[in-house]
C-alpha cells in the first residue's frame, strides 16, 4: 500500500464527517424531555459523535494511502445509467407526479411502471431483445401484483392494468 | 426430561399439515434463493415480513426458519457448480468443491455438502434444543444494565471483530443506529431525525433498508461490473452418490465441522466465516492426503459445509434465548417478533413456549426435507442457474419494488429504498460490511431502552454498569474484543501463509 493520499477514500471519510454534522444538527433540534433521566437526544448525540469520529479516522486512512477495495474495476456507466433511468421511471410512473392541482404525469400503476423498469434493467444487463423482455416483465409484474395484492392482501393500489384484474 | 416433553409438544405443532406446508414452502424458497447468486435469506425474509399481519406467528417463523436453513443448502450448490458463492458463508466450500466439480466429481461434492449440511444442521438443532433453556435460565437474572452491556459486546464483535476493518464496521454500525433512531421516540414522544418528512414519523421500515442494501445495492453493483460472458454451471457427470471411500473420508469432517460451527455461531459474535475457515484448515491438517487440498479434496467440502450449517443453527441460540441477533438475517427475524408485539428475550420461552418449540421442531423436519430437495432434486435447482442475468435482475427489482411499495403505498418508501440501494453500492465499492447496518438499526433502539432503564434504576449513575459483576465482565470482554482484532488478523495472516 502506497503512502500517497488516496482521493476516493479521503472523500468517503469527509462525506461521513459531513453526514455526522447533519446528524448533529438534527440532534440539536430534538427538544429535551424534562421528565426522562436519559432524554431523547442522548443516544443521538452518541451517534453523531461516533459518525464524526469514524469519519475522521476514515479520512486519515485515506490520506495515508487508503485501504484495499475494488478500485481497479472500470465501472460500466452505460449500464448504470440504464438501470438508474429504469428506477427513476418507476418512481415517476407508479403513482404519477402532481404539482398542486395539475397532474404532470398520470399514475399508471404498479404493473406498467414495473414493466418499464424491467425493460430498462434487462437492457442494463446487456439484453437486446426488448420485445421478449417487455412480455416477460409484464407477465412477472402481473404475477407479483396478483400474488401480493390479491393473495397476500397488500395494498398495491390501482392503475391502468390493475383495474381489469 | 422437561426439554424432551417440550420438544414433543413442538413436534405436535410442527407436524400439522398447514405447518408442514409452511415448512416445505420455506425450505424450497430458501434453497432457491440460496442457489441464485446475489439473493440471500435476509433480503427474502425482509420481503416476506408483511405476511406477519396475515398469518399466525408460528406459521411465519416456521417459514422464515425454513428459508434460513434452505439458503445454507442452496448456497453450497452454487459454490460447487459455479465458483461464485451464492452467499458469503460458502466461500470456503468453493475452494475444494469447485475443483471437485471440474474433475467430474460434482455429484460427490454435492452429496457430501448436502449430507454434511443435514448432519450438522441436525446436530446444531439438537444443540439449540438443549442449550436454549439453560441460556434462558441464566439470562433471566439479567437486568437492564447486563442487557445493555451484552448488546454493546454484540455490537463490537459483529462490527469490529468480524470483517476486514474495525473502523469501517463501526461506521456501518453507527449508520444503522442512526436509521433505527428515525421516528417518534417511544419514551418521550419526541420526533427524532424526521427532517420534517411526515412519512418518517413512524420510522424507517427494516424492509426498506434490508431490501435496499441487499437487492437494489447488489443489482446496481452487478450492473456496474464489466459484462463478461456468463459463466455456465458445471455439469454433474457422476451420480449423486458417494462411494464407500467418500463416506469414510467425510463423516469425521462432518462431525468436527458441526462441533466447531455450533459453539462459534452461538457466541454473541456469530458469523460463519471463522468456523468455516477454521474447519478447512483443521481438515487440511488432519487429512491423510493433504496433497489433494487445492485440487478437490472431499474433506475440504465436508468440513466447512458442516461448520457453516452448524453455525447457522448456533446463531439461533442468542436470537431465541436472549433476543440478540448476530447476523443480518437474525436481525430481520427479530423485527418479525416485534411486528407481532412479541418481546424477544429470555421470557420468550415461557410466554411463547409453543411457538418456540414448534419452531425448533420444524427445524428438524426442515432438515429432512432439505436433504430430499437437495440430493435427488438437485438438477431442478441447477436449472435455475441458467436464468439469464437480464431477466433475473429485472425480476428481483420487481419483487423488491412491490414488497416495499406494499408497506404503505408510498413513493417516499421507494425513494428511500433506491437511496439505501445507492448507499449499498458505495458500501460494496469501499468494502464496508452491510450486516452491522441492519443489526444497528434493530438492536440500537433496544440498547437505548435498556440504557435508559438502567440509568433510571441507578438514578443517573454510570456506575451501575461497572458495579454489577456480570455487566462488568461483559464490558471487559468488549474491551478485549476491541484489542483482540490486531491479534486475530495476525493469526489469520499466519493461516493464509500456511495455506499458500
Amino acid at each position: 500500500m502506497s503512502l500517497r493520499p488516496a482521493l476516493p477514500e479521503t472523500c468517503v471519510g469527509l462525506f461521513m464527517v459531513g453526514f455526522a454534522v447533519v446528524v448533529g444538527a438534527a440532534t440539536a433540534a430534538i427538544p429535551d424531555s424534562l421528565y426522562a433521566r436519559v432524554g431523547p437526544a442522548v443516544i443521538p448525540w452518541v451517534i453523531a459523535a461516533g459518525l464524526a469520529f469514524f469519519g475522521v479516522l476514515l479520512a486519515i486512512q485515506g490520506l495515508r494511502g487508503g485501504w484495499e477495495h475494488e478500485h481497479d474495476t472500470q465501472h460500466d456507466l452505460r449500464s448504470l445509467s440504464w438501470l438508474g433511468a429504469g428506477l427513476l421511471l418507476n418512481l415517476a410512473l407508479i403513482d404519477g407526479i402532481r404539482y398542486g392541482d395539475t397532474t404532470l404525469i398520470p399514475p399508471v400503476g404498479f404493473i406498467l411502471s414495473s414493466t418499464a423498469m424491467f425493460l430498462f434493467t434487462a437492457r442494463a444487463f446487456g439484453s437486446d431483445r426488448p420485445a421478449r423482455d417487455g412480455l416477460i416483465g409484464f407477465a412477472l409484474a402481473i404475477v407479483a401484483y396478483v400474488g401480493f395484492d390479491r393473495v397476500l392482501g397488500y395494498q398495491i393500489g390501482s392503475g391502468l392494468i390493475e383495474r381489469f384484474l | 426430561m422437561d426439554t424432551l416433553g417440550n420438544l414433543m409438544h413442538g413436534f405436535a405443532i410442527a407436524l400439522t399439515p398447514i405447518n408442514l406446508m409452511w415448512c416445505l414452502v420455506g425450505v424450497a424458497v430458501g434453497t432457491a434463493i440460496g442457489v441464485l447468486p446475489g439473493l440471500g435469506p435476509a433480503l427474502t425474509i425482509a420481503l416476506l415480513l408483511p405476511i406477519t399481519t396475515k398469518v399466525d406467528p408460528t406459521a411465519a417463523f416456521i417459514l422464515f426458519a425454513g428459508i434460513y436453513y434452505g439458503a445454507m443448502y442452496g448456497g453450497s450448490t452454487t459454490s460447487i457448480l459455479l465458483n461464485t458463492p451464492g452467499e458469503s458463508a460458502s466461500i470456503v466450500t468453493s475452494l475444494e468443491g469447485n475443483k471437485m466439480a471440474r474433475r467430474g466429481r460434482a455429484g460427490a461434492a454435492l452429496a457430501t455438502a448436502a449430507i454434511g449440511s443435514f448432519v450438522a444442521g441436525t446436530i446444531g438443532t439438537i444443540g439449540i434444543t438443549f442449550v436454549a433453556e439453560p441460556v434462558v435460565n441464566f439470562a433471566l437474572r439479567f437486568g437492564p444494565a447486563e442487557y445493555f452491556s451484552l448488546m454493546i459486546l454484540c455490537f463490537i464483535t459483529v462490527s469490529a471483530v468480524l470483517g476486514n476493518s474495525a473502523v469501517r464496521g463501526l461506521t456501518a454500525l453507527f449508520v444503522g443506529m442512526f436509521l433505527g433512531m428515525i421516528g417518534v421516540d417511544n419514551q418521550s414522544g419526541q420526533l427524532r431525525f424526521t427532517f420534517g418528512i411526515v412519512e418518517l414519523y413512524d420510522g424507517i421500515n427494516v424492509i426498506v433498508v434490508a431490501v435496499g442494501l441487499f437487492a437494489i445495492g447488489e443489482t446496481l453493483w452487478l450492473a456496474a461490473m464489466p459484462k463478461e460472458k456468463e459463466e455456465e454451471p458445471l455439469a454433474i457427470k457422476d451420480s449423486i452418490l458417494m462411494s464407500r471411500e467418500d463416506w469414510r473420508r467425510s463423516w469425521k469432517p462432518w462431525l468436527r465441522g458441526a462441533l466447531i460451527g455450533f459453539p462459534i455461531g452461538a457466541m454473541p459474535a456469530g458469523g460463519a466465516e471463522i468456523p468455516t475457515f477454521l474447519s478447512y484448515s483443521i481438515e487440511k491438517k488432519l487429512s491423510e492426503k493433504p496433497e489433494e487440498f487445492g485440487h478437490g479434496a472431499i474433506e475440504g467440502v465436508a468440513g466447512p459445509e458442516a461448520a457453516n450449517n452448524a453455525s447457522a443453527a448456533g446463531v439461533l441460540v442468542p436470537m431465541l434465548a436472549l433476543g440478540l441477533p448476530t447476523s443480518a438475517t437474525a436481525a430481520v427475524m427479530l423485527s418479525a417478533f416485534q411486528s407481532y408485539g412479541i418481546n424477544p428475550g429470555p421470557q420468550l420461552l415461557s410466554t411463547n413456549g409453543p411457538l418456540i418449540w414448534g419452531l425448533i421442531a420444524s427445524l428438524y423436519i426442515g432438515n429432512v426435507m432439505l436433504l430430499v430437495l437437495n440430493l435427488p432434486l438437485v438438477g431442478l435447482w441447477v436449472k435455475m442457474l441458467k436464468i439469464p442475468a437480464p431477466l433475473m435482475y429485472g425480476g428481483i427489482l420487481i419483487f423488491a419494488t412491490i414488497g416495499t411499495y406494499g408497506i404503505s403505498r408510498s413513493v417516499v418508501d421507494l425513494i428511500l429504498l433506491y437511496t439505501v440501494g445507492v448507499l449499498g453500492f458505495f458500501m460494496r465499492k469501499f468494502d464496508f460490511p452491510t450486516a452491522p447496518v441492519i443489526i444497528g438499526m434493530i438492536l440500537g433502539p433496544l440498547a437505548e431502552m435498556n440504557f435508559r432503564q438502567a440509568m433510571t434504576i441507578s438514578q443517573g449513575s454510570f456506575r451501575i454498569f461497572f458495579e454489577k459483576p456480570l455487566s462488568l465482565f461483559l464490558l471487559t470482554l468488549t474491551a478485549l474484543a476491541l484489542v483482540g482484532p490486531p491479534l486475530l488478523s495476525c493469526a489469520r495472516r499466519r493461516m493464509r501463509t500456511a495455506e499458500a
